[in-house]
């Protein structure tokens, strides 16, 4: 098979970008998207052209590197898939694929597919963490935590970090992000001490970044490509609530940022 | 060259105990004196970070990812050791201790991996208390499962996602460091020279990923926590960047290599499909719990894997290794892979494949069952091959998937360079010849949790001096070279790409340093590689400039690593003259093929020392001398 590419090109984050076309060279449908874009690049590469940057690194789905908006879609057709595990069976011969970056403005564009998500990890610096010294934890089985919990826990704490809810966003909101991220944390009980202060300071930090509301779409689950439910956005605003609530009566202080 | 562990004196139960008690401490007003750089945020690079902003020392840590999130760690699946005994089946420091030895093969450092065993207890209560979502029971008590290698049931797990929720926990406490303004964190920004000043590691010269900069960091002391070099094989398990960029630059600084020729081939892998391929995926030792192994008992046979009765499968391992079965260790499981494919029983298209068939637990605790202990695992296999595991068997080939070689370090964890500390798989100390699943994750997160804060006071109490100003001499010069290798990968403009001798370089290791290994063939690679090589820099083309975020340069310069150290792991594994663990020298083998192992001759921890790009490396060693324990033929059957 062949496809058609329409892909992004823009040489930093200070200059203007557009697309550019290219036809693919004889494709196996059992090759990965990007393994499809690794063929394409050793083409250009081979013709002294600059190959088109795109960020990948595991390729099994799991380090949240790899990006790109297929179709207009993040991660592109599958449901539940990234797209280091899209294979080229999922078009037909002769398709036109059009891949850009994830578009938001808290993620500039680096190069050609590759956007700067450094804002998550601000993110998780205001508050994403249980403050446990090294050394000083009791024995793990001090505490039960019931199976529903941790599971539930753990339906959390499986997103990747890759950033495709903010791309699907039209608000590039981050909520689903953050919401699985306090979520995990609020739900165990060693996280419970620090609950108020973590959802204070991580919505502030979101706000900082520039990421905008959550108008309730949930284009952000639907991309997901580890299916974080939408209710965690719902869980984290009634926490929210909450904090706020205790903060105004005086039991939270005020000062919320960093560890 | 001297070799010596500093190991505490003692009984093997109390020497760690003891070098606690006395090792020097750095008192808290001065500890923020000193800097220190670690270099990736893996397992052990984000916990060993976090640890020590923890306690007062000025941090600096790099990665080359966009976040210190994204480090491979990540994508270990099935879980991670420790000698709790929640089971009640037996488990104690001293049984996950000998396993790991054993499974080893009798050559890692008594001491460390003794250590490891000791702390791994720690490590649960430390993740548990940070928030991992550990597997649990219906009481709300912590879930284990069995892995290879070991007759008790000793593995932590977080579904198929140990390694991510481990990493995530690791990345929480640095990200509140960095939040306190106790570690500065440095993305897009990889090591590409270690500065030794006066013999002692000094600082780093690092380039940033996105604008070009050639950059200076002067420190105390640094930390390589850099992970394997599987990726010299180009197809691996490993990520795509993943690269041994800081440690080989660290060799050709002085410090001593340690047995590069043990990597480790991962029994259950989606076999290879073509040669666009990118990456192999492994498929969780964890599987073999449930699954059992098996080909066909005649050679060709063309018939669907549902159509062949009972009588006409062999389940090899559990006829081979009846004790252990389908959780014989991964070397043993993996040569056993090669040899019924070799004997023409693979299946699959190519022929390189063997079944993992879950019929028989599907028929036994049900479809429900099966999906909640390995759902997402089977979810992996379907989108990669298309097929569907519940109903046909999986296909799997073994594939590179760890390197247990590595910089030598001592019981400090520091190299043969003093002020260099390596941890986690860019060392050598704890796997000896083949390390057993669920055990790396333990020793990163040992590492940078409960070693290296302890073992770096010792170190910086010793030093005179203070840190070199960034124009120091050494800084300069080593800048420089650093400048000059990207100007002539840039400058060259050749005919070749940076991928088609990285793929070419594959085949040749695959094919000589792969799971088998003999002296022809190794010394057919030894003459190969060198002439790879020098085509290399003279016929690569590099597009773009250095000023810019430029992929084909960052990816040069790693594979033009990778054509010293693939000749290296050659240079060893022809001069090991035995087989043990992944290691498998066909001329040495027992009558019924297993390995041979030679401990009068090659007990020891093998030492490169770099000559020089004209000269051949000198090999060292360092005797293994076991006190506690008896050197004892590996017997899995």
């Amino acid at each position: 098979m062949k496809v058609r590419l329409k892909v992004w090109r823009q040489k930093n984050d200070r200059t203007a970008g557009s697309f550019e076309h290219y036809d693919t060279p004889d494709l196996n449908p059992n090759m990965s998207f990007l393994e499809m874009l690794d063929v394409v690049n050793e083409v250009l590469t081979e013709k002294g052209a600059d190959p088109i940057a795109f960020d990948h690194d595991c390729r099994e789905g799991i380090c949240g590197t790899c990006s790109l908006t297929i179709n207009g879609k993040p991660h592109g057709p599958h449901r539940g898939v990234a797209t280091c595990q899209t294979y080229m069976r999922s078009f037909r011969d002769g398709d036109t694929i059009t891949v850009e970056p994830f578009r938001a403005d808290p993620f500039p564009v680096m190069r050609d597919l590759i956007v700067n998500r450094a804002a998550f990890d601000k993110i998780m610096q205001s508050g994403g963490f249980i403050s446990v010294r090294t050394g000083a934890a009791p024995d793990a089985n001090t505490i039960p935590i019931s199976k529903e919990v941790a599971d539930l826990a753990m339906d959390a704490a499986a997103c990747i970090g890759c950033g495709a809810c903010v791309a699907a966003c039209k608000n590039a909101s981050a909520m689903l992000f953050v919401s699985a991220k306090a979520s995990q944390l609020n739900l165990l009980p060693q996280g419970k001490p620090e609950k108020d202060r973590r959802v204070l300071a991580m919505v502030q930090a979101m706000d900082e970044a520039g990421f905008g509301n959550c108008t309730n779409q949930y284009e952000c689950s639907a991309v997901c490509p580890k299916l974080i439910s939408e209710d965690f956005i719902a869980r984290m605003n009634r926490d929210y609530m909450a904090a706020t609530f205790r903060q105004t009566f005086g039991s939270v202080p005020s000062t919320v940022v960093g560890g | 060259m001297n070799f010596d562990a500093k190991i505490p004196s003692g009984p093997l139960p109390q020497k760690w105990d003891r070098y606690l008690t006395e090792a020097k401490l750095v008192s808290p007003n001065n500890k923020r004196k000193y800097e220190l750089i670690v270099v990736g945020a893996g397992l052990a690079g984000a916990s060993a970070a976090a640890s020590l902003g923890e306690l007062g020392y000025k941090v600096k840590c790099f990665v080359f990812h966009d976040s210190p999130r994204r480090a491979h760690s990540i994508a270990a699946q099935g879980g991670i050791n420790a000698a709790k005994n929640y089971q009640n089946d037996g488990d104690s420091v001293e049984r996950l201790f000998y396993d790991t030895i054993k499974g080893g093969d009798f050559r890692s450092r008594e001491a460390n991996v003794y250590r490891l065993a000791q702390v791994s207890v720690k490590i649960i209560d430390q993740c548990v208390a940070q928030g991992v979502p550990f597997a649990r029971e219906y009481g709300g008590l912590l879930a284990n499962r069995s892995f290879g290698g070991a007759q008790v049931a000793r593995t932590f797990y977080a579904r198929g996602q140990t390694g991510q929720q481990l990493l995530l926990g690791a990345y929480s406490a640095l990200s509140r460091q960095v939040g306190l303004g106790t570690v500065a964190m440095h993305t897009y920004e990889e090591m590409l020279d270690l500065v030794v000043v006066d013999g002692h590691a000094k600082g780093i010269i690092t380039r940033n990923l996105v604008s070009g900069e050639i950059a200076c960091h002067a420190a105390d002391a640094v930390i390589l926590a850099t992970g394997g070099y599987g990726n010299v094989f180009n197809l691996s398990t490993y990520a795509r960047g993943s690269n041994a960029t800081a440690i080989w630059r660290a060799y050709r600084r002085g410090a001593c290599f340690s047995n590069p020729c043990f990597t480790q081939i991962h029994p259950t892998c989606i076999p290879v499909s073509g040669d666009y391929q990118s990456k192999l995926t492994l498929m969780s030792e964890s599987l073999r719990n449930d699954g059992r192994i098996w080909v066909p008992k005649n050679v060709g046979e063309k018939r669907a894997p549902g159509d062949i009765p009972e009588s006409e499968r062999d389940y090899y391992l559990e006829r081979m290794y009846p004790s252990y079965g389908n959780l014989a260790p991964r070397d043993i499981s993996s040569r056993a892979a090669k040899r019924v494919c070799d004997e023409g029983r693979g299946v699959g298209e190519s022929g390189l494949g063997v079944y993992l068939d879950f019929s028989d637990a599907i028929n036994r605790l049900g479809l429900d069952t099966i999906r909640e202990r390995y759902g997402n695992l089977f979810d992996i296999y379907k989108e990669i091959t298309d097929e569907n595991a519940y109903e046909v068997p999986m296909r799997i080939f073994p594939a590179v998937h760890y390197t247990m070689g590595g910089l030598w370090v001592d019981y400090n964890l520091m190299s043969n360079v003093p002020g260099l500390f390596v941890l986690g798989e860019a060392n050598f100390s704890d796997h000896g010849a083949n390390r057993l699943g669920a055990s790396a994750l333990m020793q990163g997160l040992a590492d940078g949790y409960f070693v290296i804060p302890y073992t770096i006071g010792n170190y910086l109490t010793g030093i005179k001096g203070g840190r070199p100003a960034v124009d120091h001499a050494d800084f300069r010069r080593t800048e420089e070279e650093v400048r000059a290798r990207l100007k002539r990968l840039l400058e060259n403009k050749g005919k070749r790409t940076v991928q088609s001798f990285h793929k070419e370089l594959g085949k040749i290791m695959w094919d000589h340093c792969g799971m088998g290994r003999n002296e022809e063939g190794l010394k057919k690679a030894i003459e190969l590689i060198p002439q790879l090589r020098a085509e290399f820099w003279e016929n690569v083309t590099v597009p773009g400039s250095g000023e810019e975020l430029n992929q084909s340069l960052e990816r040069a310069g790693r594979v033009a690593d990778f054509l010293e150290l693939g000749e290296l792991m050659c240079r060893d594994a022809l001069d090991r003259r035995e087989s043990c663990g992944g290691h498998f020298r066909e001329e040495f083998q027992t009558e019924d093929g297993e390995a041979l192992r030679n401990d009068e001759d090659y007990g020891f921890v093998s030492c490169w020392e770099h000559q020089g790009d004209d000269k051949a490396p000198v090999r060292h060693r360092e005797p293994l001398d076991y006190e506690h324990i008896q050197m004892a033929v590996r017997n899995y059957k």
